[in-house]
Order: C-alpha cells, then sequence, then structure tokens
C-alpha cells in the first residue's frame, strides 16, 4: 500500500492507505478523528468539509493521496486543547445553529470558508447562497444562518480574503 | 426567573463536543478486532431467489464469512414485527407478512438484503459482495398505492388477498351521509400526500459485539428508543433474553421518525458477532438510506366537506389508501389510523367525521412515522379543504376558520380525541397581525407590477402528541405502554443524575430536563447530569418521538423529584431534630417553619448518605427515587402558520417571502431550544410542499435514490423565520407542557399549497410544487388577474 504524509491540524502524520482510500477514511479510520463525518456520499452535504491548505473542501471527494504533503485542518484542530472556542465555533453555540450535531462541524468549517471569500460582514442572503454545499436536516438553517453572521463579526479581520476570489 | 430555571433560554450543554467534534456517534464508536458488515442487496422490486452463491466472495481478501437467510432461518433468528394490531371494518386482523432480516426466497423491494460480507475493512466487504451471485427469477411490481388492490395486480405476499393489510374505518358513515345529503356547499379534493425520505444526516449504523465470557451481547445503534429496540429484538426477534442484550444509542445525528423502527441490519450485525465472535459494524452509505430507512407518508385520498350556506362546517369525510411499503415497520400500522384520522376535526367543531383507510403493500422501502406522523397528512386533508372552501364561497380563510373554530374545552370529537385546551382565536389573531395580513392586497398589486404572482395560505393545524396514555393507546391496538421512566440519583456531595428513558438526537434534553432539575431543587444547572440511550444505565423507557419527551418524559422527572424531595426532608427532620411536617424546601435550602434553623441541599444529601442523624429503623439511607409516569390525556399543540409566496409567471418557481408561526406548546422550559424545533419542523414541511418527493418508476426503481436526485432544503430554499408563541398550559401533565417537535412539519405543507394556490388560481396542483409542476399547473389553468 502506498504510503501518505500530510500535516493535520499542525501534526506531522504518515500512513499507509490503499490507492482508493479517501481523505475523510484517513482521518476518520486512520487519525481517529471523528468529528468529520460522512453524510450522502456523493458530495451533496457537507458534513465531511474540512480545510486542504486553507480552502474548504468535502473529503469525501478527495483521495487521501491527492493531499500528499498538504496541511488539513478538521474541526478538531480550530480550537486548541483547552484553549478558547474559535469564535465561529462559539457562535454557534450562542446562537443554537445545531440540534443534532452531525452537520455542525462541516457547517463550521464551511461558514469559515465563506468568511475567508467573502469578509466579515455578510449578509443573510450572501450567507444562504453561500450554504449551498452544506445540508442541515434539523435547524431549517435559521439560526445557523445567525450564527455565522455573528461568527464573522467576531473573527479577527482577514486581508486576504478578496485576493481569494 | 433564574439564569438558568424554568423558561430562560439557556444555552446547550450538549453543544460544546459537538462543535468541537468530540461528539459519539455509533460509527465514532470502535471495537478491538471490529469486522464489517457489507450487505448484498437485491437490485429487482420483486424477485424470487433462486439461488445465492457465496463461493466466489469467500475466497476473497479480507472475508470473514458471507452469511445468507436460509443460515438465519436455521439458526431460528425470528422476524421483524409490526406492534400496533389495526383490525378492519370486519373485525378481521391486519394481514402482517413475514419480514425475515434476510430474504431467503423473496424479495419485495429494491435494497431487501439477501446476504450479507463480514469482512476485516469495509472497501474489502464491498469488493465481495459484488463477488456475491444471486440467481433471480422477476416478477412484476406493485408501486402505485392506488392500483395495489385491483383484480389482476402481481400478488406480493403468498396469503395476502389483494395485497391488503387492513380495510378500518372511523366515524359514523351513517350521520356523516345524512349531513352531507342536508348540505349547501360541498368541497371535494383528490389529494396525493406524496412519500418522503426522513434523511437524518447521521445514516443508521449498527455494532454489534458478543462476550462469550458472559454470554452478553451490545449492541450500539441509532436508536430513537434503545429499550424498545432490545425489548423487540429480545421477545419477538429471539436473538437473546432480554437481561443478556444491552443496547446502547450514543449521539444519535437525528432520527425524525425513523430510527424508532427495529430493522434488519441491527438484527444481523448481532447474530454474526456471536456467530463469528467478532463485533461487527455496519453503517450505512446514503443510498442504503434512500432504500432501507422506512419512508413517510405516502396516501392517496379523497376527502370532502359539507357546509351549511353560512360556512359552517356540518361533516367531514376521507376516503385514504396508504402506501405501507413492502413490510410492515414497526409502527406503521398506527400511522394512517391512530395518528391520522383522529385528527381530521382540526381546530373546529365538526359534528360528524367518516374516515376509510385502506392500508396496502406495494414493492417499495417501508412507510412509517417521519416526522408528524399521520398529523401531517390530517392538516393537509383539513386545511386545505378549508381554503378550497373559503374561495368557493367567497367567504375570506381566516373567517371561515373563525365561525368554526372550537371555543369551549374540553371538546370531544366525533373521532376519539377529546381536547382539554386551546384558544384558536387567539394564536389566529396573533398570526394575523405578525404577518400583517391587512397589508396582503398592496404586496400583491406590487408583486403584480413586478411580473410576479403573490399567495397567501392559512395553515390552522392541531396535533394529538405525549403519544400516550397506556391505557388509551392500549384500548386502540400499540402493543406496548406509552408511559416514561425517570430515575433521579442525587449524590452524596448534592450533584444530580437524572436517568431518562427518553432519547435525545438534537433535541437539547441535556439542556432543557437540567433546567427542570436546576429550578425545582435550588442546585446549580452545571450540577445536573441527564443519562439517557443505555439500556444498562436506565431501567427501562419508550424512547423519543411523538413530541413526547417533553409532555411525559419531563413530567415523570417532576414526579421523581417530588418523592426526592420528601425524602430530603425526612432527612433534614432528623438532621435539624424537627417534625417532618414543619421541614420546608426553598430555594435549594431546608428550614423549620417559623425558626432560624436550616440546613442546606448539599448538607442533607451527604446526611441523606453518610446516615448518622437517624437508624437504619428510621429512615433507609440514600437519596434516590424512581417515578414511571403515565400522563391522563393527549397533549393538543395548536397554532396557526401563515405562509406568503411568490411565483415567477414565466419559471413557476416560489419564493417563500414570509413565514409566520404561531403556536401554543403550553409551557415553555427553554424558548431557544422550542423555536428551533419549530424552524426544523417548518423546513421539513416546505421540504415535502416544494422539493421533496420520493419516486419510483414502474419497475420499482426508486429513481430518486441518492440526495443529487432527491431535493434535500438547503438554506437558500428557505426564508428565515418569524415565531410567536400563545399560551394555554395542558391540564393533563404537572408542567402543562404540550410538545414541540412536529408542529411546524405538521402546518407547512398546507400552508405552503395553499399560499401557491392562492397566487396562481387554480387548485390543481400537487405536492412537491416544484417550479415545473407549478409553471405547468399555470399553463393547465387560465391565470387569474393579479388584483
Amino acid at each position: 500500500m502506498p504510503a501518505v504524509s500530510m500535516t493535520v491540524n499542525g501534526k506531522a502524520v504518515t500512513g499507509d492507505v490503499e490507492a482508493r482510500t479517501l481523505l475523510v477514511q484517513f482521518l476518520r479510520e486512520h487519525l481517529r478523528l471523528t468529528g468529520t463525518h460522512v453524510g450522502c456520499d456523493t458530495s451533496q452535504c457537507g458534513a465531511c468539509v474540512v480545510h486542504v491548505d486553507g480552502i474548504a473542501a468535502k473529503s469525501c471527494t478527495l483521495l487521501a493521496l491527492q493531499c500528499e504533503g498538504a496541511k488539513v485542518t478538521t474541526i478538531e484542530g480550530l480550537a486548541e486543547p483547552n484553549g478558547p472556542l474559535h469564535p465561529m465555533q462559539e457562535a454557534f453555540r450562542e446562537n443554537h445553529g445545531l440540534q443534532c450535531g452531525y452537520c455542525t462541524p462541516g457547517m463550521i468549517m464551511s461558514a469559515l470558508d465563506i468568511v475567508r471569500r467573502h469578509g466579515n460582514e455578510l449578509d443573510e442572503h450572501t450567507i444562504r447562497e453561500q450554504l449551498d454545499g452544506n445540508i442541515c436536516r434539523c435547524t431549517g438553517y435559521h439560526n445557523i444562518v445567525k450564527a455565522i453572521a455573528a461568527g464573522a463579526k467576531n473573527m479577527p479581520k482577514a486581508s486576504t480574503r478578496q485576493a481569494a476570489e | 426567573m433564574s439564569a438558568t430555571g424554568i423558561g430562560a433560554a439557556v444555552r446547550r450543554k450538549e453543544d460544546f463536543r459537538f462543535i468541537t467534534g468530540s461528539g459519539q456517534y455509533t460509527d465514532d464508536v470502535v471495537r478491538p478486532g471490529e469486522t464489517r458488515a457489507v450487505f448484498v442487496r437485491s437490485p429487482h422490486a420483486h424477485a424470487k431467489i433462486r439461488s445465492i452463491d457465496v463461493g466466489a466472495a469467500r475466497k476473497m481478501p479480507g472475508v470473514v464469512d458471507v452469511l445468507t437467510g436460509a443460515q438465519l432461518a436455521t439458526d431460528k433468528i425470528g422476524n421483524l414485527i409490526c406492534g400496533w394490531m389495526i383490525h378492519s371494518k370486519d373485525g378481521t386482523p391486519m394481514k402482517m407478512a413475514s419480514h425475515p432480516a434476510l430474504a431467503a426466497a423473496k424479495v419485495n423491494c429494491v435494497g431487501d438484503a439477501v446476504a450479507v460480507v463480514i469482512a476485516e475493512t469495509y472497501e474489502q466487504g464491498r469488493d465481495a459482495a459484488e463477488k456475491v451471485k444471486v440467481d433471480y427469477e422477476v416478477l412484476a411490481a406493485v408501486v402505485d398505492p392506488a392500483k395495489a388492490q385491483a383484480p389482476g395486480v402481481p400478488q406480493i405476499h403468498p396469503d395476502i388477498a389483494n395485497n391488503t393489510i387492513y380495510q378500518w374505518h372511523l366515524g359514523d358513515a351513517k350521520a356523516t351521509a345524512a349531513a352531507f345529503a342536508a348540505a349547501a356547499h360541498v368541497t371535494k379534493l383528490d389529494i396525493v400526500n406524496n412519500r418522503l425520505v426522513p434523511n437524518a444526516m447521521e445514516p443508521r449504523a449498527a455494532l454489534a459485539e458478543y462476550d462469550a465470557g458472559t454470554d452478553n451481547l451490545t449492541l450500539w445503534n441509532t436508536s430513537q428508543n434503545p429499550h424498545v429496540a432490545r425489548l423487540v429484538i429480545a421477545a419477538f426477534v429471539g436473538m437473546a433474553p432480554e437481561h443478556k442484550l444491552r443496547v446502547i444509542a450514543p449521539d444519535v445525528g437525528g432520527g425524525f421518525g425513523s430510527k424508532i423502527f427495529i430493522y434488519p441490519e441491527e438484527v444481523v450485525c448481532l447474530w454474526a458477532a456471536r456467530k463469528l465472535r467478532r463485533p461487527v459494524k455496519w453503517t450505512a452509505d446514503r443510498s442504503e438510506s434512500f432504500l432501507t430507512d422506512a419512508h413517510g407518508r405516502d396516501h392517496v385520498t379523497h376527502a370532502e366537506l359539507a357546509l351549511d350556506a353560512q360556512g359552517k362546517i356540518l361533516a367531514l369525510r376521507a376516503k385514504t389508501i396508504a402506501n405501507l411499503g413492502a413490510y410492515m415497520s414497526t409502527f406503521s400500522s398506527s400511522v394512517p389510523t391512530y395518528l391520522y384520522a383522529t385528527l381530521l376535526s382540526g381546530q373546529y367543531d365538526i359534528p360528524s367525521i367518516y374516515c376509510e383507510v385502506d392500508a396496502v403493500y406495494t414493492n417499495t422501502a417501508p412507510v412509517d412515522a417521519y416526522r408528524g406522523a399521520g398529523r401531517p397528512e390530517a392538516t393537509f386533508v383539513v386545511e386545505r379543504l378549508m381554503e378550497v372552501s373559503a374561495r368557493q364561497m367567497k367567504i375570506e380563510p381566516a373567517d371561515l376558520r373563525k365561525r368554526n373554530f372550537i371555543k369551549t374545552f374540553p371538546h370531544q370529537t366525533p373521532v376519539i380525541m377529546a381536547y382539554d385546551a386551546g384558544d384558536y382565536h387567539a394564536s389566529l389573531k396573533k398570526a394575523l397581525e405578525i404577518a400583517d395580513v391587512k397589508g396582503f392586497n398592496k404586496r400583491r398589486r406590487d408583486s403584480a407590477r413586478h411580473g410576479k404572482l403573490r399567495g397567501l395560505g392559512f395553515s390552522t393545524y392541531i396535533e394529538a402528541c405525549g403519544i400516550a396514555p397506556s391505557q388509551a393507546v392500549g384500548s386502540l391496538g400499540c402493543g406496548v405502554g406509552l408511559w416514561e421512566s425517570a430515575e433521579v440519583r442525587v449524590n452524596p456531595t448534592g450533584s444530580v443524575e437524572v436517568l431518562t428513558g427518553t432519547h435525545a438526537h438534537g433535541q437539547g434534553h441535556e439542556t432543557t430536563f437540567a433546567q427542570l432539575v436546576s429550578e425545582r431543587l435550588g442546585i446549580p444547572f452545571e450540577n445536573v447530569s441527564i443519562v439517557h440511550g443505555d439500556t444498562d444505565k436506565v431501567q427501562f423507557g419508550m424512547g423519543t418521538y411523538g413530541s413526547r419527551s417533553g409532555a411525559v418524559g419531563m413530567s415523570a422527572i417532576v414526579k421523581a423529584l417530588d418523592k426526592i424531595e420528601a425524602k430530603a426532608k425526612k432527612v433534614a427532620a432528623h438532621m435539624l431534630e424537627a417534625a417532618e411536617g414543619d421541614i420546608e424546601f426553598k430555594d435549594g435550602k431546608f428550614t423549620v417553619a417559623g425558626t432560624d434553623k436550616s440546613a442546606t441541599w448539599g448538607d442533607v444529601a451527604l446526611n441523606a448518605y453518610i446516615a448518622h442523624k437517624f437508624t437504619g429503623a428510621e429512615l433507609e439511607p440514600g437519596l434516590k427515587e424512581t417515578s414511571f409516569y403515565d400522563p391522563t390525556n393527549f397533549t393538543f399543540p395548536a397554532g396557526c402558520h401563515i405562509c406568503e409566496v411568490e411565483v415567477d409567471i414565466d419559471t413557476g418557481k416560489t419564493d417563500i417571502v414570509n413565514w409566520t408561526a404561531v403556536d401554543d406548546f403550553g409551557a415553555i422550559i427553554n424558548p431557544m431550544i422550542v423555536e428551533g424545533q419549530v424552524h426544523g419542523g417548518i423546513a421539513q414541511g416546505v421540504g415535502q410542499a416544494l422539493l421533496e418527493g420520493a419516486v419510483y418508476d414502474k419497475s420499482g426503481q426508486l429513481v430518486t435514490g441518492s440526495m443529487m436526485d432527491y431535493t434535500m432544503p438547503r438554506a437558500h430554499d428557505l426564508p428565515s423565520f418569524h415565531v410567536g408563541l400563545t399560551e394555554t398550559k395542558a391540564p393533563s401533565n404537572p408542567l402543562g407542557v404540550k410538545g414541540c417537535g412536529e408542529a411546524g412539519a405538521i402546518a407547512a405543507p398546507a400552508a405552503v399549497i395553499n399560499a401557491i394556490t392562492d397566487a396562481i388560481g387554480t387548485e390543481d396542483l400537487a405536492m412537491p410544487a416544484t417550479a415545473n409542476a407549478v409553471w405547468s399547473a399555470l399553463k393547465r389553468a387560465t391565470p387569474r388577474q393579479a388584483a
């Protein structure tokens, strides 16, 4: 089996994977980072969203081997253990932006990417349109939209975001 | 009101683990030596199995074993069952076909499992499953429920004539017919309540482990009711005695009804784990969820409403064909009967109602309870009839409703239910204000100027929740009691664990229940833990569905807390050397009436355990109490939802431009969580009305078998919601709560369709009202001139 190396949540990791092993399987089954979820197998639901080299990606649609040398951030890597929560995590809790919690890691990771692309001041329309790749069955999105707007406001202002567009 | 007590919008205890990725769902649990189960499923909707050849599959790398239905039968593993008996009009019992966990002789729907590969890894299992050779003799399939009973249609189960499960009825046929004969106006509607796929975001999963040393089986399972799962798997499937089977439902990623039921996969995993002496895990991929999770709704109905010339309702009648799919799922029989026809009175004083329901088998996935379960179907019938009647009789829709609202309580309907409290005028009035219905005509004119059609739709719904009392449901055929249990354990340091038989899979019980305990005992919210979802910890419970956890589950906690307080007062009396009757308990402090002598909650808890102040003859040490609570009635949440839409004439696309929901849920413990439940329910109801629909082709293939084909509501399909509350307390439980989990899904579809049909000026519109469906309806009808 081929070996793969990448940096996950700031830590160098390696593993032997089958060529067909998906990034999400590598994260969940090899690294036991089970915060990243699988919800649909067809790249529709976004429960598996992580950041690969700073950009949101559906980890069910990437082979682990494609991420050779990449820097991957998962929901587990957003806040230091015992440190404060990331403002977006805090906003989801404060605004009741989750119920069963299954879609939540993907929602938060996608939300951060929306901030990266559209800045800290997000209107409702932008959030709803940009959330197209993430499905939640519990909340009706009402409080997720509120959470993302609030979390974006509370995040430090990034300078690079528009450049990525 | 304290910051964490009853009525406070307390932020949820459970959120930390979910927002940090440390939740523990079934697929996240890993046991040493774990294997993976991959099911071989029928690609045909209806076929005989001539033979199954597992030889090649067995030789594949990593394969531990390949098991078939024949072996399941040899090992005497029993069938899955439906636990609610319905009798037909003629008194005969419903016809329950046998449902083995692995089909041995015949498959009855696409996705029916015929074999299972147990392999070291998931990939190896999948590779091997492709090598299992099944020789099928394909039979013609029955797909359309409306045609399932016709002569000459293929028969699905050998001894069940005309694919008919039961022909049931409720109400007074004669009185209803007489009322119709005397009516000034009769409204008639043909309604298809579209089949839905629940699609909880966490796919179903099961992990089974066998301990040969103790002969104990453990099942981690995506279940809304682990004790019921254990009971059925022990007592009916015969897998193991109840005391040798532990079922754990850890974090569960949404249920919406679909995780109530006992499915083949958990049975097979348990069987295989014991047979192979290895833990066995199965996690559905989404395609399997689409094919094998119990679907919802799927009714074909003809409904009629009789009114006098002033718009007073005289009678309602309905004839429904309910599609229950290939097998009877766990509670499937109750959904189109006692959860449906009993709600056909809506919020209205209707003298006579008669409803007939035929339940039929088809070669499709089983259909069972999905958020609302019968009540959305009933509400859709009643609220569509009301809206269409109002239009035909040229009465304002709100006015027609007001003329017929039930005004005094208790109110006995002609269909079993005795409504105990409500104020339907209050919720309608508040909703009319919030929705600015007065300003609608101006908004309609503005839309017309932009080439858009604007419409307004009402849904004044009612539901029966709590799903209890046990005696009542027993008299209607339910095989179990629907009480709930609670055990309150006070630790020597004064912290509290509450063990509940309910199960949370998004509802936030860890928070809401802790608020109740914190307020009642006057102890910090942080000092309360809620324990659920493990049959080794919680003695028994009926689980969570039917919006019952508040009304029944929390009431059980109240009763147990009553007992805790009584016992703690005895301990305090010994400590304070006073008569028990003189002890008062308030805000976490015990005092002797009329004195300054007191003891704190923590002191009393400690003394209950160290037992230094009383003898064993006087009082048992310890502080732990249990309650099994059975309410005296269902609860009847009700309210008014108003949907305002704008329809694009050129494309037929509907935008929901305003949503108002005013609900009466009785007393509210945590308004933030209640509002969240309303939002989610509306989204699922809007999904049914605008987007979702499970489609089978004529051969029984599920055309909408993935999230690329089945339209799940996304953020841009929905507006933000305006949510309001009114309150009449439920008299049937000590807290006065009614339940809020399903209201949105019950109210929403009728509100949406009433709004769109108002906009486009034709009633000829089926769900889901996709852009294509609306555009086609517009083309069929002569569009009404916008005002």
